[in-house]
């Protein structure tokens, strides 16, 4: 692979990412770009950053051998990367704590995020109460409904939640809603972006705060393994716990990388998220990228079981990634997450998000075809307590 | 010269400022929207914005959102409101059409096969809002290959050397979004609009039209006096938005031609009929 450097100055990862916004946010990102690209080089930015990781994160997490559970599937080697375990129970907090110290700098007092099924809302109302910043939470109507514990999370949190009743009520709806508050209130109010998608500079910048992922497990590979391991497979949404993972990986080219996104339930029944293995370029939310649509160009509802991958685009990397051949996307159905869900709880004790889950069914199916010496590195992204009802519900339990 | 060219030289001529109003197609119904561009016509709208629907339109507020959900469940794609184009001229050969709306359908449509298909049905120009003037240089291309003008918008926040951007890639004439926020906002600050205006126009050779929460005959009387054209959205989607079926032409020809009379500075004469196409 040659020498990889992207995006180019305007945020493009060849034909996708770049700038696609209207003129009203157009100085808004000019602002946000330059002072990203002074404090990424800052390094007393960077040793706050690192600081608050360690002492207020959790980090560096660890990086866990699933024995149990691989001699059960009798091939190669599950090391789970351990997100699950950071403050707030999931990578989204890396990314956070990185926009909200940018927000303070940029002397915005305000910030707002959009959120699905709650993770990156309860993330940012987070990190806006450790820093005193107020916080406006989007979110679809009809996640709020679904996802009552996080909203009342974000609230104790001291989070504003605002339900938005346009469109399908989710979370592309939730993002449109936040970007038309941040045009309207420019001045004081920082928008922190939850994955890697969004106009230049999120998709670079999110990427920048999650690849502490991939850093750290390099090195603890090399440490405790003596070696990198031979695939890295993530779950993909929008898709920042995988390029989190991923980025100082692109590289080593010994190491395949494997993204793992929502086919619901099943990629030829249209209620699925799989956008990388299903759908085609285009432009949304600020960037292009693949996108599930229909022949006229208008974005079709999704459906994932994980309300955290269930979304109609994609980071605009990952979408340069699969071009180019560096990295493979493939697709598992709910049923098959769910399976891996509860297979981790009963073999490690780890019970794991249903987006982790994804990962983890994907993990099952490879690892039974690789030789008991081989390492399979799976990005445990989040925990699975906000996932209970769900899986309850699924197994016609009611709590 | 094109329609658009036209129209403002002859109301250059006669010293009078261009009213724009803008409809969603298919909104709300398709069946309503050729004569609903008839009757912004004949009370006297001087160029129509004709917005595409589209599912996830950002930089609007909730009036026009809601208008592309009542065309969307008629399923009106960028196709059909070629198509509704294309009556229209069948009898308004003036006029010009603008298209307004989002990247994606055109995206999904491409560039060339676009433009040529806009042009054939009679389109005049094309403001797409999330395509600001670095991302679409093959664009602009495609569609002036087909004498069809890229509108682009500028806000307050525009710094100078992108006003000097756009001024080299306008033509038709330019959008000035009035304040920041959504479409149908309603927090008008006219005189720095008036400042920002005449800074404006030492880059733009094209006309500006100012448009965002100009709401009532009086706002777009103020604006018009600096503006070379006033757009009114919002206010005219509204009126769709409440009326029935009935008296859906009569409320929005009403409406459009009280702007037309505060602009003009002329009196309302009630002389006006439904337009009977």
């Amino acid at each position: 692979m040659k020498i990889y450097n992207l995006p180019d100055a305007h945020g493009h990862f060849g034909p996708y990412g770049g700038t696609f916004v209207a003129e009203t946010l157009i100085a808004a990102l000019e602002e946000l770009c330059e002072q990203y690209e002074h404090y990424r080089n800052d390094a007393e930015f960077q040793a706050e950053f690192h600081r608050e990781l360690k002492h207020y994160v959790g980090r560096p997490s660890p990086i866990y051998h699933a024995k149990r559970w691989s001699d059960h599937l009798g091939g190669g080697q599950i090391l789970l990367k351990r997100e699950d375990l950071n403050h707030t129970g999931a990578h989204k907090i890396n990314n956070t704590v990185g926009q909200a110290l940018l927000a303070r700098r940029m002397g915005k007092t305000r910030v707002i995020a959009e959120t699905g099924a709650g993770q990156h809302g309860v993330a940012s109302a987070t990190v806006a109460a450790r820093y005193g910043m107020e916080c406006i939470v989007y979110m679809g109507s009809e996640d709020v409904r679904r996802q009552a514990t996080n909203v009342y999370r974000m609230k104790l949190l001291g989070a504003t939640v605002v339900p938005v009743d346009s469109g399908s009520r989710t979370l592309k709806d939730a993002l449109n809603e936040a970007m038309r508050d941040w045009v309207t209130n420019v001045e004081n109010t920082y928008y922190i972006i939850g994955t890697v998608a969004g106009p230049h500079p999120y998709p670079m910048m999110v990427r920048d705060f999650q690849a502490i992922i991939g850093r750290e497990a390099k090195s603890q590979m090399l440490e405790d393994y003596g070696r990198q391991p031979d695939a890295l497979i993530a779950c993909v949404g929008g898709g920042s716990n995988a390029i989190g993972l991923f980025y100082p990986y692109v590289g080593e080219e010994n190491v395949r990388m494997i993204g793992v996104e929502a086919a619901g339930k099943g990629i030829d029944t249209h209620q699925h998220a799989a956008t990388l293995v299903t759908g085609r370029p285009g432009v949304l939310h600020g960037n292009r990228t693949y996108l599930i649509q229909d022949e006229n160009g208008q974005i079709i509802e999704t459906h994932s079981i994980s309300a955290g991958l269930d979304y109609p685009g994609v980071g605009p990397e990952h979408a340069w990634l699969k071009d180019c051949g560096r990295a493979e996307y493939v697709a598992v159905t709910d049923e098959e997450a769910l399976s891996a869900f509860h297979t981790l709880c009963r073999f490690e004790g780890i019970m794991p998000a249903l987006e982790s889950s994804h990962a983890l069914a994907y993990a099952a199916k490879l690892a039974p075809t690789l030789a008991k010496d081989q390492l399979l590195l799976v990005n445990l992204s989040g925990r699975g307590d906000k996932d209970m009802a769900t899986v309850a519900q699924q197994s016609g339990i009611s709590l | 010269m094109n329609r658009i060219a036209s129209t403002f030289s002859s109301l250059k001529q006669q010293n009078r400022k261009a009213l724009i109003s803008f409809i969603t197609a298919g909104d709300p119904d398709p069946k309503t929207t050729v004569a609903l561009m008839h009757q912004l016509v004949q009370a006297g709208v001087d160029l129509i914005e004709l917005g595409v629907p589209f599912s996830d339109p950002m930089a609007d507020g909730p009036t026009i959102q809601r208008a592309s959900e009542r065309a969307l469940k008629h399923h009106v794609g960028l196709k059909d409101v070629l198509a509704l184009v294309a009556t229209f001229r069948e009898t308004n050969q003036t006029v010009p059409v603008v298209l307004m709306g989002y990247a994606n359908p055109v995206e999904a449509m491409g560039y060339a096969n676009f433009a040529k298909q806009a042009h054939e049905a009679g389109v005049d120009g094309v403001l797409v809002v999330d395509y600001p003037p670095e991302e679409c240089a093959e664009w602009v291309q495609c569609l002036e290959q087909w004498d069809i003008d890229p509108i682009f918008l500028l806000s307050p926040t525009t710094p100078q050397a992108r006003i000097e951007q756009v001024a080299k890639l306008a033509k038709g004439y330019v959008y000035y979004v009035s304040l920041k926020g959504v479409t149908g906002a309603a927090h008008l600050d006219i005189d720095s609009v008036n400042r920002k205006l005449a800074s404006l126009r030492t880059y733009i050779n094209v006309p500006i039209g100012v448009g965002f929460g100009i709401r009532d005959a009086q706002s777009a009387r103020i604006i018009s006096e600096q503006a070379d054209a006033v757009v009114v959205g919002s206010r005219i989607v509204e009126e769709i938005e409440q009326s029935s079926a009935d008296n859906l032409l009569n409320n929005v020809g009403q409406f459009v031609q009280s702007l037309r009379h505060a602009i003009d500075g002329t009196k309302t004469d009630n002389s006006l009929r439904e337009a009977d196409s």
